[in-house]
């Protein structure tokens, strides 16, 4: 395992027990009828995202799909804007228009939260195609190298004909891509190995020509040093890489899901991997701090949490004058009315009144 | 249907001047007094769209349909380095309909991008990368392959802007030749317009001249919002006189083809010209029609269209969709609603048959509105 410095192991800490307490508070939020519609929590995986994403600089993207709270977090949306977009409230990232599917932050760079499986894939390779774009007809370069963009997506998206496009297209022209699975072994109900011919999904990128890699998913470590080499290889203009993070999600697909199809024993196999754990008695057993202050920083992320909570309770719902804005960036895309008058400029409009 | 005369009679020439709009009419003022040409004034800063320029005389030129577009696509990329092109063959083979040809030469084969057939996912790209400060041009090679990309428009291109809070805006055109054609087969003679307005978040338009085909990409490009251009497999060859100085035709803005009295005909597209070689019999027999150009299919301009009714109280609708669903439908409902104490007949929409079109040419004639039974209906609504 790779050496790890006492700063980078508490930052990883502190990223993880944020992605944890967040999702735990989502679901009693929601059994308390704060949160509504489809909430899919990240129990179990914060290794994939802190590993990753903490690799990242600002004009780095990331692309996520439903289960996106912890991938916001990660890439520096405050708390508070997330939790108030999920209770549906104007002062969301999203400004409440989005909810738990579709967390976006421009200023993060985070294009997405998507509901259908694998539709994020091309907005990331598109993304990735504008960096390209952006260092050789723009010339606008960064001594960093291009800007890289990160693909998260699971075990089900891997046989979507999307993840097969994309895989190709990136490879062709080396785009400074990272293609993440979160393959925690099931889509919904539906096993992975039920559904894969062939279930090494790593194996599918040198297929494409590009480097296939398998991580254990558990082991934020382990993941950090993948991603470290791959976002080097994209920085530096080689192209894509495929990362399979074996993984695995503590609770049900949902806050609907029943989770009755998946064994006990699979589920405590899992649980006693909890990459939180892991991480602490690593960080303990190499001194690189000590349990009070895991406690404290434990703590800290508690108020950050409740504080979220508390913000998002307070905030207002959206008024009714924001149902139409932003349908379109440019608002004459609603036409000319009777009066030729761009129906834009009627004051009810705004009001979210007027009949368009 | 290529016609023999020229598309550019006076009477065809886009009418923006005549129709009152208070609010246009301001702003085409202060541009006038304005002294700086319409290319310096969309150099850097933000741009804005302009208004339609009819200046013709002396310094035009002719085109073909296709090098109405590929000019418009020059400009824009000669005028904006961010527009680049994205879609199958549109590089190395100059695209299928020429609309592209040389322009990977002249820009490069990164901003003139030759794809693998993957519609549904170089969609996506293009909405990645609009979201990220390109401002891409993607060409379906034909509309009917969009239908794979669906996903995209729908999900991504359409909603982006509002699920994200309005934090990102997906300036992209998709672009691509549509309609009837000749003998092509039932998977290449879609219109596609119909499975797409309901999308809420794009905008979409229709040419039909080269002068308005090149001023509708280059305003489309310019637009911030999503625009998808359907273009017609039979119409690439038109010729026209187009002026040498650069212009903009409004998105949202209808056209003025023939101005009439006595009763409305709103068409777009190939159709038009089915309308106007009706129109020829209907001028000998002694009527006067008024024909209108919708051009933009979605939003509908309701200002021309009313002022249109309001003059004549009658209505002809005449698409190349068919007649479930199509933009004839959605004309026909917002026609009622906005002016039905203006009408004297009942509004009257010609579309095609709902069949697949047919191979064989006599039964594919049959699918589609011919000029007889325009002339018919006009009768018949005219009597009535």
């Amino acid at each position: 395992m790779q050496a790890v410095t006492r700063e980078e192991a508490l930052e990883l800490y502190e990223d993880m027990i944020l992605g944890r307490n967040f999702e735990d508070m989502c679901a009693q939020m929601y059994y308390r009828g704060k949160m509504f519609g489809f909430v899919h929590l990240y129990n179990g995986q914060e290794a994939v995202s802190t590993g990753f994403i903490k690799q990242l600089n600002q004009p780095d993207c990331v692309v996520s799909t439903y289960r996106d709270h912890v991938h916001a977090l990660s890439k520096g949306v405050p708390a508070r804007a997330v939790m108030a977009e999920l209770f549906g409230k104007a002062t969301g990232c999203c400004r409440g228009q989005g909810g738990s599917m579709h967390m976006f932050s421009e200023p993060h760079n985070l294009l997405g939260g998507f509901a259908f499986i694998g539709e994020g894939i091309p907005v990331a390779t598109g993304a990735a195609f504008a960096a390209k774009y952006r260092h050789e007809v723009l010339k606008q370069s960064s001594p960093d190298g291009l800007d890289v963009t990160l693909a998260f997506f699971g075990d089900g998206t891997c046989n979507n004909g999307q993840f097969f496009e994309c895989l190709n297209m990136a490879q062709l022209w080396k785009l400074p891509i990272i293609f993440v699975v979160e393959n925690n072994l099931w889509a919904i109900g539906m096993s992975h190995l039920r559904s894969t011919s062939d279930p090494e999904i790593w194996k599918k990128g040198p297929a494409f020509g590009m480097p296939g890699v398998h991580v254990d998913g558990m082991d934020v470590l382990k993941v950090r040093e993948v991603a470290k080499e791959a976002i080097d290889r994209a920085r530096r203009g080689e192209g894509p890489t495929l990362v399979e993070c074996e993984t695995y999600r503590f609770r049900g697909h949902s806050l609907a899901d029943p989770d009755e199809l998946r064994r006990p024993d699979e589920k405590s196999h899992y649980a006693a991997r909890d990459p939180i754990t892991s991480l602490k008695k690593y960080i303990i057993e190499q001194n690189l701090a000590s349990e009070a202050e895991l406690k404290n920083i434990e703590k800290k992320i508690d108020d950050v949490v409740e504080e979220a909570v508390e913000f998002a309770d307070a905030s207002p719902l959206p008024p009714r004058s924001q149902l139409l804005e932003n349908v379109f960036a440019d608002p004459k895309g609603f036409g000319i009315g009777p009066d030729g008058k761009y129906r834009c400029e009627d004051p009810k409009f705004t009001q979210g009144t007027a009949q368009v | 249907l290529v016609p023999s005369a020229s598309p550019t009679s006076p009477e065809s020439a886009p009418h923006r001047v005549r129709s009152p709009r208070p609010h246009h009419h301001e702003r085409e003022r202060e541009r006038e007094t304005d002294g700086r040409r319409p290319v310096a004034a969309s150099h850097g800063g933000r741009r804005r769209p302009l208004q339609a320029q009819i200046r013709r005389g002396p310094t035009s030129h002719e085109v073909l349909m296709f090098e109405a577009l590929r000019e418009a696509m020059i400009e824009e990329m000669t005028l904006d380095p961010t527009v680049c092109m994205i879609g199958e063959d549109v590089g190395d083979y100059g695209g299928s309909y020429k609309v592209s040809k040389g322009l990977s030469e002249m820009f490069g084969d990164l901003r003139v991008l030759d794809t693998p057939i993957a519609e549904n996912s170089f969609t996506g790209m293009g909405i990645g990368a609009a979201m990220k400060g390109l401002r891409p041009v993607v060409e379906g090679m034909n509309m009917g392959f969009l239908l794979l990309a669906y996903n995209q428009i729908s999900n991504n291109c359409g909603m982006l802007p509002y699920t994200s809070g309005g934090q990102f805006k997906i300036p992209i055109v998709i672009r691509g030749p549509g309609g009837v054609g000749r003998q092509l087969g039932a998977e290449h003679s879609q219109r596609l317009e119909s499975y797409f307005q309901s999308i809420p978040g794009i905008q979409m338009v229709a040419c039909s001249t080269p002068y308005n085909a090149k001023g509708l990409l280059k305003a489309a490009i310019r637009s911030d919002n999503p625009v998808v251009l359907f273009e017609h497999v039979l119409l690439y060859n038109l010729k026209e006189k187009i002026p040498d100085e650069e212009y903009i035709c409004c998105l949202e803005e209808a056209e003025m083809v023939r101005p009439g009295s006595q009763l409305t005909i709103l068409t777009y597209s190939r159709m038009r010209y089915h309308v106007m070689q009706a129109v020829k019999t209907l001028v000998n027999k002694g009527y006067d029609p008024e024909v209108i150009d919708i051009r933009s299919l979605k939003p509908f301009d309701l200002h021309t269209i009313g002022n249109s009714i309001k003059k004549t109280h009658r209505v002809l609708i005449v698409e190349e969709c068919m007649r479930t669903g199509g933009i004839g439908a959605s004309l026909r409902s917002a026609i009622i609603d906005n002016f039905w104490d203006e009408l004297d007949a009942r509004p009257v929409c010609l579309s095609s048959q709902d069949v697949p079109t047919p191979y064989a040419a006599t039964l594919e004639d049959a699918t589609v509105v011919q000029p007889a039974q325009i002339v018919a209906a006009v009768e018949e609504i005219c009597q009535s």
